[in-house]
């Protein structure tokens, strides 16, 4: 399978603080791809890089097998939502489409004009006067209709609400279904990404906790209630994400392609959400515990 | 991009370009009643010779509009610099924009240079439209000018001819180039009007005065060069007061000007009263010849302090230097102006986003 993205010990400091630090990431191609993480993961600053916004401090990337150098060619394959959906406020919805025109060779105004149409904006309305919604329809639109290879979304719906939320994502599905273009798409809420995505990458302080098609990952993790008992007593091809223990009892939350046999344990799936959790609250030192990764 | 550059910047440009109107039209209207009434005065003058006192009598009447449009072309080139630079990258970063326009398919350098070139453009021919209109009112005035307002000074010389479109592109370039290292639209603003201030300052004080090297001389005293002489009553020698003007030069640039005694040592000048030496009790500066030749005794007087070796020593920059040092500080500021562009591509490929 081709890379939409690859990293390899990227890094990117501002100052003394680095923003991200030895980032080693794969994203397929061809999927809409969920990058989730708590704040100051580190998932900003990678797709800044990704999209050539930002140049790395150490390490490499390559985007669709280029680098993402500010060169027009490369450009012109990626589209980029930037968190909040910047647009001008001082621009009417026909100047931006017409920014868009002007700028890209690859422009597809008969798509612009359809979103621009069914999405309800007329085009005399100032940027700035539009919701929140209808801002970030239209910084999709132009994202959209410069016709990348590669959608790369930013929180794009973090400052919405729950309406405008859906409807975002569901332009953002119809759009990808039809035009087949990969997609990475980051957010704090799995709720979001539950629906659009079929591929999650969890980033924690700058590492991959976990990646890997929705299904497998589901499939491959769950939650098992039973009797205390020490993790050393564990089986060996257990990946345990996360423990809770009370006195008499424990709750884990393991990673495993085999079956689960033991009677002493009663299993239940997991949400997506559980899992992200359990990734993002895993409090072992990155050294110890490697970095986990489903195997297809 | 560059109807994308002319989108954005529409507005501030039909904003300079009213106000230009109303000043161009205002100037308009009153330049020709000036420049009438500066020919009828000089042919009137000419007639009864009282020419000097018709300049002082003129330029006194129009000093306040005078200096109210050589103020406006001096402050032009900081407006640009203030409302047209800094925020020019400073507004994108700030509303986050950047992102949007630098995912286009166009490199960001591109995008600054449209940019840079544009506005800069309208920015030097805002200025040099400014300057044009403003020489061409105040020539008269520039003819009559009181010292110290004259062409060649500081205050008048940056307000005429092409140097105000140099300022104006280098007030520009400088607001990009601070707003893209301070990234705040207000804070920008505040540190280009310091920055600027501080080069205006400096370009007269210490730099304009030796692009080519001055000329010293000394002079004989004479109307031109003694602003006043006159006695208190209870001194025994009167005092002298140098104007600062070169005789033979009107309009010269008087850097220095001092009053020399008979052995060469600095009397005084600068402006200051200075001590003669000369008798008031008899010869020519005595009260019996200055009643004997009422209207004389000055001219008398004054050849007397002449003999006994009183001398203007001055250092000055002639008058014909003006378009030389036009070209010279344009040239100074253009480079500047590029050096600034410089740094801007260069912060816009390597640590800007």
């Amino acid at each position: 399978m081709s890379a939409a993205l690859h990293a390899r010990d990227l890094g990117k400091r501002y100052g003394r603080r680095w923003a991200l630090r030895d980032c080693t990431v794969d994203i397929p191609a061809g999927h809409v791809v969920g990058l989730v993480g708590p704040n100051g993961a580190g998932k900003t600053t990678l797709l800044k890089l990704a999209a050539g916004q930002l140049t790395p401090t150490s390490g490499t990337i390559t985007v669709l097998g280029g680098r993402p150098t500010g060169e027009p060619a490369q450009l012109a394959r990626i589209g980029f939502v930037a968190q909040d959906t910047p647009v001008y406020a001082g621009l009417s919805v026909a100047d931006h489409l017409r920014l868009g025109a002007r700028l890209n060779p690859g422009w597809d105004a008969a798509l612009a004009r359809d979103r621009v149409e069914r999405l309800g904006l007329d085009p005399r309305h100032r940027a700035g006067k539009l919701s929140g919604g209808q801002r970030a329809q239209l910084a999709l639109t132009l994202g959209l209709a410069k016709r990348p290879e590669l959608l790369i979304l930013d929180e794009p719906v973090a400052a919405l609400d729950p309406l405008a939320r859906r409807e975002f994502l569901q332009g953002l599905m119809e759009a990808v279904a039809e035009h087949e273009l990969s997609v990475v798409l980051s957010s704090h809420l799995v709720s979001d990404l539950e629906r659009t995505c079929d591929y999650l990458i969890v980033l924690v302080g700058s590492r991959v906790r976990a990646a890997g098609e929705v299904e497998d990952l589901l499939a491959t993790h769950h939650r098992l209630t039973g009797p205390r008992r020490s993790p050393d007593r564990l089986p060996g091809d257990w990946q345990v994400v996360s423990a809770r223990h009370t006195d008499r009892q424990s709750t884990l939350i393991v990673r495993t392609d085999a079956p689960i046999h033991d009677p002493a344990w009663s299993v239940s799936q997991v949400t997506l959400e559980d899992l992200v959790l359990a990734y993002m609250d895993e409090p072992a030192p990155a050294h110890l515990r490697p970095v986990l990764e489903v195997k297809r | 991009m560059i109807w994308l550059t002319w989108r954005q910047f529409r507005v501030a440009a039909a904003t300079a370009a009213a106000a230009l109107v109303v000043l161009a039209a205002a100037l308009a209207l009153t330049g020709p009643g000036l420049a009438s009434g500066y020919s009828a005065g000089i042919t009137a003058c000419a007639r009864d010779g009282g020419c000097p006192r018709f300049f002082d009598r003129f330029f006194d009447d129009h000093q306040l509009p005078f200096l109210a449009v050589t103020l406006v072309v001096l402050i032009l080139p900081a407006l640009l610099g203030l409302f047209w630079g800094a925020p020019l990258v400073t507004r994108e970063l700030e509303a986050g924009t950047h992102l949007l326009v630098w995912n286009q398919s166009i490199t960001r350098t591109r995008w600054l240079a449209v940019k840079l070139t544009f506005t800069g453009l309208a920015a030097v021919a805002a200025a040099g439209l400014c300057s044009l209109v403003a020489t061409w009112w105040s020539a008269p005035l520039d003819r009559s000018a009181a010292p110290g307002f004259g062409l060649m000074d500081p205050l008048v010389f940056g307000a005429r001819g092409i140097v105000p479109m140099a300022y104006a592109a280098f007030a520009f370039v400088l607001g990009v180039t601070v707003g893209m290292l301070v990234r705040r639209t207000v804070p920008a603003m505040a540190v280009t009007l310091v920055l600027f201030a501080a080069v205006q300052i400096v370009m007269p004080l210490a730099v304009r005065p030796h692009l080519l090297p001055p000329v010293g001389a000394s002079f004989a005293l004479g109307p031109e060069n003694v602003d006043s002489f006159g006695k208190a009553g209870d001194q025994e020698f009167p005092h002298l007061t140098l104007e600062s003007a070169i005789p033979g030069d009107t309009g010269a640039w008087v850097l220095s000007s001092r009053l020399t005694d008979p052995s060469g040592r600095v009397a005084g000048g600068e402006g200051l009263p200075a001590t003669v030496r000369v008798s008031t009790t008899s010869g020519p500066c005595g009260p019996s010849q200055q009643s004997r030749e009422p209207g004389k005794g000055f001219e008398s007087c004054i050849a007397e302090i002449n003999r006994l070796g009183y001398r203007q020593e001055a250092v000055y920059q002639p008058f014909e230097r003006f378009w030389p040092f036009q070209w010279i500080e344009t040239g100074i500021y253009a480079l500047l102006t590029a050096g600034l562009a410089g740094l801007c591509f260069r912060w816009i490929r390597r640590r800007l986003s």
